[in-house]
């Protein structure tokens, strides 16, 4: 075990930021309190979540009969770009940001994180290029049209000639995020490695602080490979180059490699937090330690790795040649080990004990009944003569939402749910959200389990119109979506109605295990001040009668008295 | 690793290992059964490929279904069984790990995975064997003639496969143009395969066949029917606008047939073949050009069968 060989009340910052409001107006300014910067990137990309559903709905009302019949396809091929880009770019990846912020600093007892200006930079970026990308809807020509994975040639096709058009807007919101991205990555790793509470060594660190630690890792390494591909798209786009312009001697599929090489490990960046927001609530809702704790936590670098060289999966049929497609047979299929060590874990966790069904754990669950669905899926894309058959079909669209809405966002509603009480000091209400939980699970079922038989019958992605054989799985998937949307009601109005009048949270409602339950709720600005705890024991000790840290009862009674 | 054992009773646990057989057992008769429906989710196998990939997918999903219902039921089973009672808020028991589990779960999940991965690699060569495909850069100007090997053993071919934003055109050695693909039964052609303007991809589900055709590249491709009938072809490749409407059919017929369409297609004259996307780029310009900025589409290529798109096909 090793232990922390520096004081981490150095890198503090002074919070609030002076003449900072203390009420909700914290939320609209540049404030540096990672817990703020959190919700800030909460509230955001759940508005986003919003715009990006309601986006796929229309998709979907065109899907439900099988003529191009509610709008033009131009105008189906924008909503879809923007659909999918919105969802990645405004959701989930500041959604996780907002999980790292809130939990990081409170996880391994830190006052924030390690550069809180750049922190709130990296937030304020986000808003900045929402409007970029959302303003491509008022430019000639309207917004993106080519796909979030923006394949040239089709998008450096420029049927107006304009500069300004909404693929140029989308590669500068793109690489904008790209640089949020990178800020908010330097800031995570420094902040795990540096600033952990005295005694809390690696492997005394909770799953989630591994899982996350292992995805920013993956953006540092990955990213600047989409961001380079990015720019040579914008010369090729705006300046006429011919990097990927076949007619200039360029190669279309280069591009692809920078693209996957990047946007395969981020489906990674978006699920390892996940992954540690199941092993962290399956042990809360099932009272046992993790099961296989350091399996678990080493699995995720294991992931991180491997992802880095699976990319070519993605091209199996652009004219890969055999080697290679043997070699990325095998990279990916050994993916499935260390994610099927985490899922094993969970079941070895859930054995024998004394589980409760609440809403978080609920979400947990269905997750993880996804993911194996998803999970099996992948390895079946990983195989190249099935993927060449479903590959770019409605196959993949299943796979691809089992994994991203299924998992991820089932993850995210859990962690909400879950740290709710913490960092609002309300408590949800139950009911409310257990009818969200059967609104999204049936929903999201109707909605993507069908679209495996279409894919496997032959229906391509991205169509606005399709052959009448499709027409049965498209109108249950439809009904799936327009549940939903009638889902995210109950869930908008516990948030907003508990959060103005739930009961008030106590420190540690749900008898968890962690440093951040021996905070009040919601935390002080700078957690635990100059009075951080000394760890002394590994997370998750739950049966064990083990304190986590020295003087435990100490902390215990002052967070319940704050 | 801390390891924390129960202490239980001494023995075997025979009740926990009837139980633990009697749920794989069930566990592999439904997945076996599963394995075989999967056939039946596929379209008609229509190609020499065909079976390959099939077999493969059925393996998969037996597999995937032996641990998706391993799984879940252990899920359901903890749920129905490992609840704790109302306002029971004692922990249960603290079993932190169990490395010879642990290692077991690691190694068997590979050996599995590597099985697949060998199968999966077996079967992808089989499908070169079957149809060879090798992608040729050509330089501007080059024409596909001098730059691309076709396939050697091919019965037929090559066939000229290109593709436009949104047509397909098909041109035979006779010189026969036409809107729609026809091959003649257990007979192995090959295609010739080019884009002029974006990545489109040559897709038919019957086939189990997808490549992609990259513009600046030609890609010699080879391929052999294996049953009568009429079978979508799709682009799969998102290739702009009117990309959904880029389809057409590739018609099976005897050998017979085949080179009695072939002759009297050439006596046929070249009339504007099928383009959907062009009707309806037409519409949206009789409306006043209302949607967002669009490629308008290629000329319809002049062919000599402009084809059937509303005779129905097989899959």
């Amino acid at each position: 075990m090793t232990t922390t060989k520096y004081d981490p009340r150095v890198l503090k910052a002074p919070h609030p930021v002076p003449g900072a409001p203390d009420n909700w107006k914290r939320f609209f300014t540049f404030n540096t309190d990672a817990k703020v910067i959190g919700i800030q990137y909460m509230g955001l990309s759940l508005f986003f979540l919003l715009v990006g559903g309601l986006l796929a709905m229309v998709m979907r009302g065109e899907l439900i009969t099988p003529p191009s019949d509610l709008v033009d396809p131009t105008v189906y091929n924008g909503l879809y770009t923007m659909h999918g880009t919105v969802m990645l770019f405004l959701f989930l990846f500041p959604i996780l940001n907002g999980f790292n912020n809130l939990l990081i600093p409170t996880m391994i007892g830190a006052p924030d994180m390690a550069f809180p200006k750049v922190n709130a930079a990296a937030f304020w970026l986000v808003p900045v290029f929402a409007v970029v990308l959302l303003s491509s809807f008022f430019v000639p020509g309207g917004p993106a049209s080519a796909g979030w994975w923006s394949y040239p040639p089709v998008s450096i096709q420029n049927p107006l000639g304009h500069f300004l058009n909404g693929e140029f807007l989308w590669i500068l919101a793109v690489a904008l995020s790209g640089i949020s991205s990178i800020m908010g990555a330097i800031n995570f790793v420094t902040t795990i490695i540096r600033m952990r509470a005295p005694g809390m060594g690696f492997f005394r660190m909770p799953v989630f602080v591994w899982t996350a630690w292992a995805a920013q890792t993956l953006q540092l390494v990955g990213l600047p490979a989409l961001t380079g591909g990015a720019i040579m798209l914008l010369f090729d786009l705006s300046f006429g180059t011919s990097f990927f312009r076949p007619e200039g001697g360029g190669d279309p599929v280069l591009y692809q490699h920078f693209f996957w090489f990047y946007s395969h490990p981020a489906v990674y960046v978006m699920v390892l937090p996940v992954f540690g927001i199941f092993s962290e609530l399956i042990t809360v809702y099932s009272r046992k330690p993790l099961f296989g704790y350091k399996f678990v936590a080493i699995a995720s670098f294991i992931i991180t790795f491997l992802g880095l060289i699976v990319w070519v999966h993605h091209m199996f049929y652009s004219g890969t040649p055999q080697w290679m497609r043997n070699i990325f047979i095998v990279t990916t299929m050994l993916i499935a080990v260390p994610t099927g060590v985490k899922v094993f874990a969970w079941l070895g966790t859930l054995w024998g004990g004394k589980i409760r069904l609440t809403t978080p754990m609920l979400f947990v669950l269905g997750g993880v009944v996804n993911f194996i669905l998803g999970g099996i899926t992948g390895i079946m894309l990983g195989t190249a003569p099935v993927d060449i058959h479903v590959g770019n079909t409605y196959f993949v669209v299943a796979h691809f939402h089992y994994v991203i809405f299924n998992t991820i966002g089932f993850g995210i509603f859990a962690g909400i749910y879950h740290w709710f009480p913490k960092f609002t000091g309300r408590m949800y209400y139950e009911g409310l959200g257990k009818i969200h939980f059967v609104l999204t699970f049936i929903g999201a079922t109707l909605n993507w389990l069908p679209m495996h038989w279409a894919g496997l019958y032959g229906m391509p992605r991205r169509v606005a119109s399709y052959d009448p054989e499709f027409a049965i799985w498209n109108v249950i998937a439809s009904i799936g979506a327009f549940m939903l949307g009638v889902a995210s009601i109950p869930f908008i109005l516990n948030i907003v109605s508990s959060w103005a009048r739930g009961a008030k949270a106590s420190a540690n409602p749900w008898n968890a295990i962690g440093l951040e339950w021996l905070l009040p709720s919601p935390p002080p600005a700078e957690n635990f001040e100059d009075d951080v705890p000394t760890v002394i024991s590994e997370p998750y000790g739950y049966g064990l009668g083990k304190p986590l840290v020295k003087d435990e009862e100490y902390y215990i009674r002052r967070s319940m008295e704050a | 690793m801390t390891s924390t054992t129960p202490k239980g009773k001494s023995g075997w646990p025979i009740r926990l290992i009837a139980v633990i057989l009697l749920a794989t057992a069930s566990d592999a008769l439904l997945s076996y059964q599963v394995s075989q429906w999967a056939y039946g989710w596929l379209p008609v196998p229509a190609s020499t490929a065909a079976p390959y990939v099939d077999d493969l997918f059925s393996l998969e999903v037996g597999i995937g279904a032996f641990i998706f219902f391993g799984c879940t039921g252990f899920i359901l089973w903890s749920v129905l069984f490992n609840r704790a009672e109302k306002y029971d808020e004692s922990d249960g028991l603290p079993i932190e790990g169990n490395n010879t589990l642990e290692v077991t779960w690691t190694v068997i999940p590979f050996i599995i995975v590597m099985i697949l991965a060998y199968q999966a690699i077996h079967v992808s060569e089989t499908l070169s064997a079957l149809g060879p495909k090798v992608k040729y850069d050509v330089e501007g100007g080059l024409s596909p003639d001098t730059a691309v090997v076709t396939g050697v053993r091919a019965d037929i071919g090559p066939i000229d496969v290109i593709a436009r934003q949104w047509s397909w055109e098909f041109i035979y050695p006779n010189g026969v143009h036409s809107s729609e693909l026809h091959l003649p039964l257990d007979q192995r052609a090959n295609f010739r395969m080019s884009s002029e303007d974006v990545i489109h991809g040559f897709f038919v589900p019957a086939f189990r066949l997808k490549q992609d055709i990259v513009p600046g590249s030609v890609i010699s491709y080879s391929i052999t029917p294996t049953r009568e009938g009429r079978y979508r072809l799709r682009d799969s490749q998102f290739s702009g606008a009117y990309f959904s409407q880029n389809q057409t059919d590739v018609v099976v017929e005897s050998e017979d047939v085949f080179n009695a369409w072939l002759k009297q297609s050439a006596a046929n004259p070249l009339v504007p073949g099928l383009s959907p996307g062009t009707a309806l780029y037409n519409e949206r310009l009789a409306k006043g050009n209302k949607g967002w900025a669009t490629v308008p589409p290629a000329p319809p290529p002049m062919v000599n069968d402009p084809g059937n798109p509303d005779a129905p096909h097989d899959a």
